[in-house]
Parts: C-alpha cells; structure tokens; sequence
C-alpha cells in the first residue's frame, strides 16, 4: 500500500519526465537501420533520372558480376512478385488509380521511380554496383505543370488517364451564387499551396528476413503504420497475413510521410525470402527527397462574399491538386481531408467546394503534417484578413463579428461538421493579450508614418480543426477501406505492475509516457510500474496506428475502457475475497474497500496476484488481471486556438525576422502539459518553415532541383524565434476523456498566421499577396512591383 | 586497406578500412556503435555529430582514416558509469526530444558548446547549434535544454564533465 499512498492524486495533468528518453538521450536505440541480423545483405536500388521516359531495356548482368553482388534485378525479372501499390481511399466514383508496381518496367514516371535494384554484401558494394546495370530510357515530354497537364496537347503520365486528371470532385451547401445578390462585396484570390518535403530526420529504412521454409516474414520499417503495411504486404505479395510481422521500431520522425506502404515495404521483404537471407535498405537523404512522399501543392481558387458591414456569407473554393506520378496510400484524399475545415470557425450561409486531382511526372504527394486541414486553414485564415482590409476593419474585429459564440455549441457548421465545444472569444483574448496587439499596433502606425526600412505586421490564425481519426461510419461513406477506431489491451502483472499494449505507434509523440499517466490514473497503480508497448503487429497485433491526431484521442478513450474493465474485474475478485457484495466495494487510488468497514481492503496489486494464482475465484470469473477494448469514436475532436505572430519586414532587402509569435491553443483536456507544448513548438515551427523557407522546386524537365537537404531551407535554430505558448481548456464533449488531439495544430495555425504578418507589414506600400514561402527575394520583389519601382534604392 | 588505431568511447580499436570508409559508417557497421544515426548525405543535418579529441565533428565528413590517433567520443561513451552528462539530463528534464533522432548529434554538438563558451545567450545557443537540424522540437526546448546544462556544469560539475568526456579546456572554434 505503500507505492498507492505514495503516488500522486492523478497522474493526469502533470508534467511528467519522459520514460522514452532514457534510451534517447544514451544512444541505446533501435532505428531501423540499426539492426544487424547475420548474413544480412544490403539493398540499393536504381532510381529513373529522367522524369518520364519508356523504358526499353534494362540489363543487370555486369551488375551481377561486381565484388560483393548476391543478385540484381529489373523490374521485369521480379514483376511476378508483388503487384500494384495500394490507394486506401476511392475520393469519387472517376477516380483513376493506375497500377503502381515497386519497380516499373513500362515506363519511368518521375526522377526516382525504381527501375531495378542490387543486393551486395555491404552498403558500399551495393551503391557501386548500380552504376553497373544499364538501363535505356526513350525520353518522353515530362508533365510538371499541373494546369499544362490538363490541356489536350498535354503528354499523359498514365495513358489510359484523359487529361492526366485523377478525380474530380464537388460538394455545394447552400447556394453559393445566390450569396452575391445585394449589396456584398466579392472578394476573390489565387493561392498557391506549395509542394514540401516532410523531412522527418530518420530517413525511411526496410529490414526483412524470411524463413523459407515456413513463410514467416519479419519486417522492420520506419513506418508510422506498421498495421497497414502487413495487411498490404499480404494482400500485395499473397502471403498468408498470420505469416508476417511487422516491427515499427524507434521510428525518428514521421509528420506524415511515413504513413504509407512503400515500394520498399514490399520490395526488401520479397528480396528477403526470394534469397533466404536478411535484406536492409535504408535511404540517403538525396534519395528520400525523391523517394518518399512530399506534402502539399494546391492551386487554390477562393472566393468569399462578405456584407459592407462585415458578416461572410459565402465561400466557393476551387482546388487543383498535383498528385504526382502515382497515388500512394491516400494521395488523393488528402486535399479532402480539409474538406470540411474551409469554413473554419466562421457562420456561412453557403459553401461549395471542387476539387481535381491531376497527375504530374514528379514524386507522389501524400500526408503531410496536418494533411489538408493547413491548406484549409491557410485559405480562410488568409481571406478573412484579405477581406478585413478590403472592408476597412480590424482582423480580429471582423473574425469575432463571424465566429461561432461560446454559447452556440455545439455548432453545425455548413459544411455539416459538428463543433461539439470551444472558446474562440477567450482564447484570443488571451492572445491579444500576450502578444500586446494595441501596442504593436501603435508602433506599425509609427513606423509607417516614418517611412521606417524596417516595418513590422502583425498576422491573425483564428483556427479549428478535426482531429481523433476517425469515425469508421464516416470513414466507410467516404470511400476509405478500413476504419478508424484503435485498441488496447491492459495488464496487471502478478508482481502488481502494469503493460498497457496499443495499437497506435509514436515517432516522437510521447505515448509510453502519456499514456502511462492515463493508465496510472484509472488503475491506481504508480506511473513508474506501468510501461506501454506498441509497433509490433506480433505484440500488438490490433491497431491502426498513427496519424491525424488520434492517438490520444481514439487510442487514449481505448486505454481508459480497458482499465476501466481491469478495475471491475478486480472489484468482483476483491468483493469474493473479502466475501462482501461488489456493489459494496469501492474503488480509489487503486484500493478496494467495502463501504463501511474501511479497514476491508484489497489492493489492485494484491488482486492480481490473487486473479493470477486464481486459487479462489468468484463465480463466472476467469483468472488473470486483464481486458481488451476498441474504441470507434463517433465524431470528431475539434481543438481551436488563436496565434498571432508579429513580423518585422526589412523593405530594402526583403528579409522577413519574427518579433514574436503567441500561440493559445484550445486542445481540451491536458493529459501532459510540457509534451503538449513541444506538440504546439513542433508544429508551429513547421508551419512557420512552409511561410518563410521551404518549397520543392522542380524544374521544366521535371528534375528535383531542390533536391538535397543543402538546397532544401529546413530551418535551424536561429531560424527560428522562441514561441510564447498558452491555453486555454473546454474540455471536449464527444470523448470520455475530454481530449482533443494536438499533433498538428501548430502546422495548421502557424502558417496564415506568418503569411498574414508579412504581408501586414508591407501592405500599405500596396501589397496584397506574397507566394511561400515568403524568402527575401520574394518579399523584395512584391514590394518593387508593388511600387512599380525599387524600393529604397536597393536593387 | 589503411590500418587505423582510433580509441572510441575509451576503448581503443586497431583495423584496416577502405580509404574512403566514412567515420560514421566504421562506427555503425564495423563497431556497432549505432548510437550514431546518419540524417543526411551532404552534411547539413548534424545527427551523425561526434566528439573527435573533443571537438564536435559530423562523423559523415570525416573519414575513418582521418579518426587514425584519435579519441571518438560517441553519445555511448558519454555517460559516466551510467552517470549522465549534464546535458543528457537536462535534455531529459527540458523536454528538449522527441523522436530523439537528432538528440545524439544535438547534444554533442552541445557539449562542444558550452566547453567554448560556458555561460552562452539563448542567441549565442541557437547560432552554436546552426549546424543541427531538428524537426520536432521547434528548438525551444533544446535551448532551454543547453541553458539549463550550462547553469549546472557552472554549478560545479563541469570538471568531472570535461573529464568525462575528454574535452580539453581552451579549445576554440
């Protein structure tokens, strides 16, 4: 009893140390490209360096003959191997999803698809032997403008595809065109989303190893998805799924681009048990930027109606989304993932939304860190301050004559999505308040009126988004092939610790830890007893893993039903031991008591052993301190919050430095205040980097250009300014928990927030729009078109 | 072949490598010193970041043959009979990891930092640690972190620590 009274009330709340980083901060880790298995081989495989191109020959015989080769392949030799790649999500009843093999064999479609691949003895081997295997492409026009794409005159990426044009798609609530009847102002604008790449530091690897005799296959993968990637690698391969585990180990990074079955999923598990021996591939960076998937890349049409005096009416968003070469997993939903987070947290009357998918001769597009609900985010957010100055009004004035009042939740908004509970008047408040927004105003007037070089902006981010993925109803009507619930299975051990195993995998989000505290919580047993296992489909054989902010959301209620269900099994073993009612027995900080005679008590520790032994167990009872439970949710979480950020801009060079950004973030219930702050800093960080620095540039010929990490601005420490966090907590009504999810919020606030205070700060010299990201070259040569002339004599 | 004697993390190794075999791929492949992560091929990231005679060095851009004579301080080697580094600690106590990939690197390139200027400016920090790339921390924490860790290596500790760890005093950039 002494470990009960010891520990603190709850758990829940507290800003508890890490249990991940014992093994972090030492280096005893498990990347996957750690692991050594004897007569391991290496894999490196041959990516296409034209964009598109017929290939009419490929020939690995010199390959073959390099020191340390074991064996080397064309796509043709190995295509009765595998088959098509999966796309999990049908978008549309035209949708196009053409056969997407691990390695091609007709055609290359972008600079890096996989055309054949060798296995050597060591790394360096394998790299040199590639230089070896000829291969002749005959070049073909390469697609890489997404609207050129769509002209009749266009080459095809796909050949059965007309137009190159993937899906179409389009859904009105209300009517859009009756909004601009009266007297309202029509406000219109282009965006452009750019294209991104997630760059998680750990770049992908595949380890597999097979034993031919009995078709057992054991993947390692840098995956966020290890559940998926065995599904698919059985349904992809025919192997027997019962054959195959799949091992997430310490995963560095995923933000999306991890969520995915690769080529290389299936390719290095096949090599695997084709050869009896252990494969390894690990990709360079240089490599990765071509190979793994990239975020983003929308050409966004908007259109929004708004009274003289203030009140939004209507919004038509037009999107063209570039998806690449091929789909990937969910290439083609991800634009309309945000399909409901348009609105944002605004009253519209009416809303339509289309959408089109166009395939380019350049990498896959996919889930990257918010997947999107930013490129949503980013339209209202940066409409509505459009759209404050064009109606001579204060952003924050015109958003709070907008918004959803605390006293209307829950809220249906227009585009059907119930936003259960929020707080949008507080929280801005708040952030008016941090950031000193009358203040900084006064100064911008100041500098304005002196013509300073540097002037400063301040930027608004009003956001909302959905989180918890997902619904499996929801999840089933809009054409995706599983659903979305999670699971969880809770232990407690005969020697009174606890394992908590689910099916949601981390790669930096602190779930041995966050969910440790909520076990702890409800078992009543100490936080340091508990550990929670995961990315193992072999321990942890049922789960959906990870992405769209669900793990505590959906995974977390999961836990609680689980312990919840430990607890009432111990409360009949305790109520037969201490020969009382269970109705009689009461349950606090993991101690048993029957009403009335406190001093008739049994621990949940003493219960387990007792359960364990199972030398006298009630009636209908069966042994061992143990329960399962899966948790569909039935809806959404909505977290909210507002960010400012304030920009100074210097006119005469275009250089843009971030005074101060404030985030309050509205996330509902804290499981762990410090891991959800580096939750909001992490994600506020990459979408500052999508405002200032970071786009994939391709270039007529549809080669990468910004193709290595030296020419890809990922920002570094002095990039960066310190963020000053806050929150406020409506707890969510949708979840026992009252959580509602904090992976993303940041990426998805953070970037209109930027844009916003950029171009805030040049606004009055007669700009109106700066692309991202918003580097100096760009900011400077706004402000001179802008002027007509250079500004500030500098040139 | 080139026959090298590198001492890595206090033991000393004695093998022939390949010319052109990079530092981090002899400690990885050939010493199972994995702690090493590799993030990049052209040496931007920083998680490969090592101590060579104490001085931090992307182990990528360094070949093997290059560590011949040398002293490697790896982030295994950092510890001291189980011991953590101050900044091992405070990176723990700041919450400055999260998928921790980068952490090794990080906190090397720290530990460099802080013996050339103890007592550094939250400016001065964030320009130190240019050269490390993290993707999910946004950086607060880590400068937080190396703040916190140079408080407590002032505080007295700091002389085991360059014991430790085989950095010597006076060295500059």
């Amino acid at each position: 009893m002494t470990e009960v009274a010891d520990r603190p009330a709850a758990a829940v709340g507290q800003p508890m140390l890490r249990k991940e980083d014992a093994r972090l901060v030492t280096g005893e880790t498990t990347w996957t490209d750690n692991i050594q298995l004897p007569g391991m081989l290496y894999c490196a495989i041959l990516r296409s360096p034209i964009a598109h191109a017929r290939i009419t020959r490929v020939d690995v015989s010199a390959a073959k003959e390099r020191p340390g080769v074991v064996a080397a392949f064309s796509g043709a030799d190995l295509a009765d191997s595998w088959s098509t790649l999966p796309t999990a999500w049908t978008v549309s009843a035209d949708m196009k999803s053409p056969p997407h093999l691990p390695l091609a064999t007709d055609k290359a479609r972008y600079v890096g698809d996989g055309v054949a691949l060798v296995v050597a003895t060591d790394r360096y081997a394998a790299a040199d032997a590639l230089d070896a295997i000829e291969v002749d492409y005959d070049p073909l026009p390469a697609v890489v403008d997404m609207t050129a794409a769509q002209q009749d005159a266009s080459a095809l990426v796909h050949d059965d595809v007309p137009n190159n044009r993937c899906f179409t798609y389009r859904e009105d609530w209300g009517d859009h065109e009756a909004t601009k009847q009266g007297d309202v102002l029509t406000i219109s604008r282009r965006f452009i989303n750019q294209r991104l790449i997630p760059n998680a530091i750990e770049p992908r690897s595949v380890v597999a190893t097979a034993i031919p005799a009995t078709g057992e296959v054991t993947v390692w993968s840098a995956t966020q998805v290890p559940h998926f990637v065995r599904i698919f690698l059985s349904l992809n391969t025919g192997w027997p799924e019962q054959k195959i585990r799949v091992i997430a180990p310490d995963v560095g990074g995923g933000f999306g681009s991890k969520l995915d079955v690769y080529a290389e999923d299936v390719i290095i598990p096949v090599l695997a048990h084709k050869l009896g021996r252990p494969v390894k591939w690990t990709e360079s960076r240089s490599e990765g930027y071509l190979a793994t998937i990239h975020g983003r890349d929308l050409i966004q049409d908007v259109e929004m109606t708004v009274t003289r005096d203030g009140v939004v009416k209507g919004l038509k968003v037009d999107l063209t989304v570039d998806m690449g070469a091929y789909l990937q997993l969910l290439t083609p939903c991800i634009p309309l993932l945000g399909r409901y987070m348009y609105p944002g947290i605004y009253k519209f009357e009416a809303h339509t939304l289309t959408c089109q998918g166009i395939f380019t001769n350049k990498t896959p597009t996919d889930a990257y860190r918010g997947a999107g609900r930013p490129e949503a985010t980013f339209v209202i957010e940066r409409i509505m301050d459009d759209a404050a100055v064009e109606l001579g009004m204060d952003p924050i004035e015109f958003r709070r004559r907008n918004w959803i009042t605390k006293s209307e939740f829950p809220y249906t908004t227009i585009a059907g999505l119930e936003y259960d509970s929020g707080d949008y008047e507080a929280a801005t408040e708040r952030a008016l308040a941090l950031l000193e927004y009358d203040k900084l105003r006064t100064e911008q007037a100041e500098r304005r009126q002196r013509g300073d070089t540097v002037q400063i902006g301040i930027g608004t981010s009003t956001y909302t988004e959905m989180c918890g993925l997902a619904p499996s109803r929801w999840l089933g009507e809009t054409g995706y092939v599983a659903g979305g619930w999670e699971a969880a299975s809770v232990r407690v051990l005969p020697t009174g610790r606890a394992e908590v195993v689910v099916g949601t995998s981390p790669h930096g989000q602190s779930h041995a830890t966050t969910f440790a505290q909520l076990a702890s919580d409800e078992l009543g047993i100490p936080f340091d007893d508990i550990d929670v296992f995961y990315g193992d489909t072999g321990s942890a054989p049922i789960g959906l893993d990870t992405y769209g902010s669900r793990s505590l959301a959906v995974c977390g209620v999961a836990i609680q039903k689980a312990a919840q269900r430990v607890v009432e099994k111990a409360r009949q073993v305790a109520a037969h031991l201490l020969e009382a009612d269970a109705g009689d027995v009461e349950f606090e900080s993991g101690a048993f008591r029957v009403r009335g005679a406190p001093e008739s008590q049994k621990s949940i520790q003493e219960l387990a052993f007792a359960a364990f032994s199972a030398h006298s167990m009630p009636e209908g009872v069966e042994p061992v301190l143990s329960a399962d439970a899966v948790h569909d949710p039935d809806v959404f979480s909505i977290p909210h919050g507002t960010h400012l950020c304030a920009a100074e801009v210097d006119t005469e060079t275009g250089a843009v430095k971030l005074r101060s950004y404030v985030a309050v973030d509205d996330v509902g219930v804290v499981v762990n205040p410090v891991i959800v702050d580096g939750q909001v800093h992490g994600g506020v960080a990459q979408g500052v980097a999508q405002a200032l620095y970071e786009e994939a540039v391709y270039d007529d010929d549809g080669n990468l250009v910004s193709g290595t990490m030296a020419d890809y601005l990922v920002p570094a420490a002095p990039d960066l300014p310190p963020w000053t966090l806050d929150r406020t907590v409506t707890p969510s009504t949708t979840n026992s928990l009252g959580v509602k999810g904090v992976g993303e919020t940041g990426t998805i606030a953070s970037t209109p927030a930027v844009v916003n205070a950029v171009i805030d700060a040049v606004r009055h010299l007669g700009v109106t729009d700066i692309r991202m990201p918003c580097s100096p070259e760009r900011v400077w040569r706004a402000i001179k078109d802008a002027r007509g002339a250079t500004p500030g004599g500098a040139a | 072949m080139v026959q090298i004697s590198v001492m890595v993390d206090g033991v000393r190794h004695e093998d022939d490598v390949e010319p052109r075999l990079l530092l981090v791929h002899y400690l990885r492949d050939r010493l199972g010193k994995t702690g090493t992560p590799i993030g990049c091929d052209t040496s931007n990231c920083g998680a490969c970041t090592v101590l060579l005679d104490g001085a931090s060095v992307k182990s990528c851009s360094v070949l093997a043959a290059q560590a011949d004579g040398t002293a490697v301080t790896t982030i295994q080697g950092l510890s001291n009979d189980g011991q953590w580094h101050p900044v091992q600690q405070a990176f723990h106590e700041c919450h400055a990891l999260q998928c921790g990939y980068c952490t090794p690197g990080m906190i090397l390139a720290s530990v460099d930092l802080l013996s050339r200027n103890p007592d550094p400016s939250d400016e001065q920090i964030r320009e130190g640690l240019e050269g490390n790339l993290c993707r999910c921390t946004g950086y607060q924490n880590i400068v937080e972190a190396v703040r916190t860790a140079g408080t407590a290596m002032r505080a007295g500790s700091n002389g085991e620590t360059a014991a430790t760890t085989g950095v010597p005093e006076g060295v500059s950039a």
